[in-house]
């Protein structure tokens, strides 16, 4: 699982440079989103622009990544592809992260 | 209204392990090519038969059990996409699928479910879902509105 971080301002940008987040993968995507934030700035942004493709498995592992930063950070999701958005909707989970279409969108929006 | 004649039904056999349903996905979309599925209408044939076919290498044949075939079968008609599952693992418990309820997320934190996804999204996207125990096999058919007539 490649994810690439890097800080922009207050912000920490965390990139999947992988086209799946499914099953197979959604234990190693938890661990390495875990070593990506901790200790990391209070908001961090995953661009999923690249991932085509993510199950419930993967949606799992996004939510438990949220949970591991605790209640006093956010993570916020940008860049969802139509299949990923799909499921987000379905489930309601877009109510529970903030979602950006693209990720200057996010940027613009919650850097400061 | 298409000219095209329909697509010829066809079948995809893996043996279950951990990359087996991705091997099983991508020959599935191969072989509803043809079709030229929009990106919404192949987003809900992969999501929903990852769903399925997750449940039955994490439960059906689950670690410690031997691996067994996963057969799938696929015919296109007017009302969309008919999909059988079949596998030889373990029955599903009580001899039903789970009721795919919506995850309450009126919740703290902490308690913001991690699972339990699998059966809404395979409820909510799919028609006709049913599942019968015919010993030592599991049946698992659904129908997908996608390139309907």
């Amino acid at each position: 699982m490649d994810l690439r971080t890097r800080s922009e301002d207050n912000l920490q940008v965390v990139s999947v440079h992988d086209s799946r987040i499914d099953a197979a993968v959604a234990i190693e995507f938890k661990d390495a989103m875990r070593q990506s934030t901790d200790g990391g700035s209070e908001t961090v942004v995953l661009d999923l622009s690249e991932v085509q493709f993510i199950d419930s498995s993967g949606l799992g592992a996004i939510v438990a990544a949220m949970k591991h930063m605790g209640q006093s950070r956010t993570l916020a999701l940008a860049g969802l592809t139509p299949t990923v958005d799909k499921v987000f909707r379905l489930t309601r989970m877009d109510s529970v992260f903030s979602v950006f279409p693209t990720l200057d969108g996010a940027l613009k929006e919650l850097k400061h | 209204m298409s000219l095209v004649s329909q697509l010829p039904a066809f079948q995809v056999s893996v043996q279950s392990s951990e990359m087996a349903v991705r091997e099983a996905l991508k020959k599935l979309l191969d072989g509803l090519s043809p079709l030229s599925l929009d990106v919404e209408e192949s987003g809900t044939v992969e999501l929903v038969m990852a769903e399925a076919l997750n449940n039955i290498v994490e439960h059906a044949y689950p670690e410690g059990d031997p691996a067994g075939p996963i057969d799938i079968t696929c015919e296109h008609g007017a009302d969309g996409l008919r999909l059988r599952v079949v596998d030889q693992g373990r029955g599903m418990p009580d001899g039903r699928t789970p009721l795919g309820a919506a995850a309450n997320l009126n919740v703290d934190l902490c308690d913001m479910p991690e699972g339990g996804f699998g059966w809404f999204l395979i409820k909510d996207l799919a028609k006709d879902v049913t599942y019968h125990r015919v010993e030592p096999e599991n049946h698992l058919s659904l129908r997908l509105a996608v390139a309907m007539a």
